[in-house]
């Protein structure tokens, strides 16, 4: 087994829509909260093969996206300062910022570089041992352990060149921030796959048992998303919202253990600035007082102007469920993935860049 | 960004580990699943393995998919 290609049968996605069909009546709401879900949904077209009473919205799941133009502002004034390099994930680089971003600051002659981990920073701060190398922390539970391993490696081995800008986030105190903003109603949550691998089915608790919403984790394959959907359609039906696991191959109940330790052992909760929701308290990682040492934001002197949003753009609306893609007027016209506006537009889990690459809500 | 592939274990030494993705051979960390085994798959999340595939939990899925779209209504 290669627990990929089995989960793609065509066969059995076909039997798993026709029950679906069968089954569900009722007017339903899934959002499905990961952009990773939200590629696999409409790389496979399955949006078009549910049931027209099945509306499938995009949460704010895409790290990339939900970064603050302000935060962003000072990963791009971090590369401007002498003697620094900055290391980020590919799809950072290309985010405009209020005034720049980290690939125009490249181009203006600040050493930005991508990695595609976070041991490729660390590699980076050891071969160049008189400069100071920034990593950008971006990403939510799933990264967050894999930037605090390379953390405690430079601890242990006496790095003491390797910063990082924590701007990572959590999943669970956002989700509850979209409820609360009640600006969305949802029947049912799609919960993403791989930041369960590390926190677990646990933390969504509170969403059946406070707002009676069905919470389920799925996978990545469409059989694993349909089989998530065929649940949460099962416990909408039968009114008994709950929390329930269809990706077991990936996650257990209570999550990885060893990743969370080493998550909890850098990094503490504290605020976080959302693109389109703002601060949000309990919603972020930073580094503890134990590890404030790699802290960016505690060894240099970042200065910023005051953050402005791109003109125009619906990125925020759309990170809250309360846009598409087609509502903004840029969409298309303005930005596209070569010309990106906003971030959503950037990531390749971005809402904006789904929909375009697939030929969704043209707007007209 | 929270993209995790299957990725076979081949070797370990340590906290690493050699892994195969697709015929593609590479060295990644197994700091965060200290009880991955040669033989094992993991998910692959930028150079870490964040979590041991569970092969008995993947079977019994399918299995669970073929028997609910096999029900009478």
């Amino acid at each position: 087994m290669k627990f990929s290609e089995e989960f793609r049968d065509p066969e059995l996605a076909k039997r798993l829509l026709e029950r679906i069909h069968r089954n569900s009546k009722r007017p339903t709401r899934l959002m499905e909260f990961c952009g990773g879900h939200t590629v696999s949904i409409f790389r496979h077209g399955l949006r078009q093969l549910l049931p027209k009473n099945i509306e499938m919205l995009s949460g704010p799941g895409c790290p990339v996206c939900v970064t603050a133009s302000a935060d962003l502002d000072r990963a791009i004034a971090l590369a401007a300062l002498p003697n620094v390099i900055v290391t980020s994930f590919g799809d950072m680089i290309r985010v405009p910022g209020s005034y720049s971003s980290l690939q125009q600051a490249k181009a203006e002659g600040a050493d930005v570089r991508v990695v595609y981990s976070t041991q490729d920073a660390l590699d980076m701060a050891k071969g160049n041992p008189d400069r100071s190398v920034v990593f950008i922390g971006i990403g939510f539970e799933t990264t967050a352990p894999t930037v605090a391993a390379a953390i405690r490696q430079a601890e242990a081995e006496g790095v003491r060149n390797f910063y990082v800008l924590s701007l990572h986030k959590l999943c669970p105190p956002i989700m509850k921030s979209i409820l609360d903003l009640g600006e969305v109603r949802l029947s049912g949550i799609v919960c993403p796959g791989h930041v369960s691998a590390v926190i677990g089915a646990r933390p969504y608790d509170f969403i059946a048992r406070d707002y009676r919403i069905g919470c389920v984790v799925a996978g990545f394959e469409p059989l694993d998303i349909l089989q998530a959907v065929d649940m949460l359609v099962q416990q909408i039906e039968n009114d008994q919202p709950t929390v329930e696991i269809a990706y077991t191959r990936g996650v257990k109940p209570e999550g990885n253990p060893t990743a969370l330790g080493m998550m909890y052992s850098v990094f503490e909760v504290g605020e976080a600035n959302w693109r389109g929701i703002g601060a949000v308290p309990g919603s972020g990682l930073r580094l503890n007082a134990e590890h404030r040492r790699f802290d960016a934001e505690a060894r240099f002197d970042i200065k910023t102007r005051p953050a402005i949003e791109p003109k125009g753009c619906l990125c925020g609306s759309i990170l809250r469920g309360v846009a598409t893609p087609g509502d903004c007027k840029l969409f298309r016209r303005v930005c596209t993935p070569e010309n990106p506006v906003g971030p959503c537009m950037v990531s390749n889990e971005g809402s904006c860049a789904a929909y375009y690459q697939y030929g969704e809500n043209d707007g007209g | 960004m929270c993209l995790a592939v299957p990725a076979l274990v081949k070797s370990i030494s340590g906290s690493k580990g050699i892994v195969e993705i697709d015929g593609v051979t590479r060295e990644v960390s197994l700091q965060l699943t200290p009880e991955a085994r040669v033989g094992d798959y993991v998910l692959l999340h930028t150079g870490y393995a964040i979590n041991v595939i569970d092969a008995a939990e993947a079977q019994e899925t399918l299995k669970l998919l073929r028997q609910m779209v096999s029900e009478v209504q």
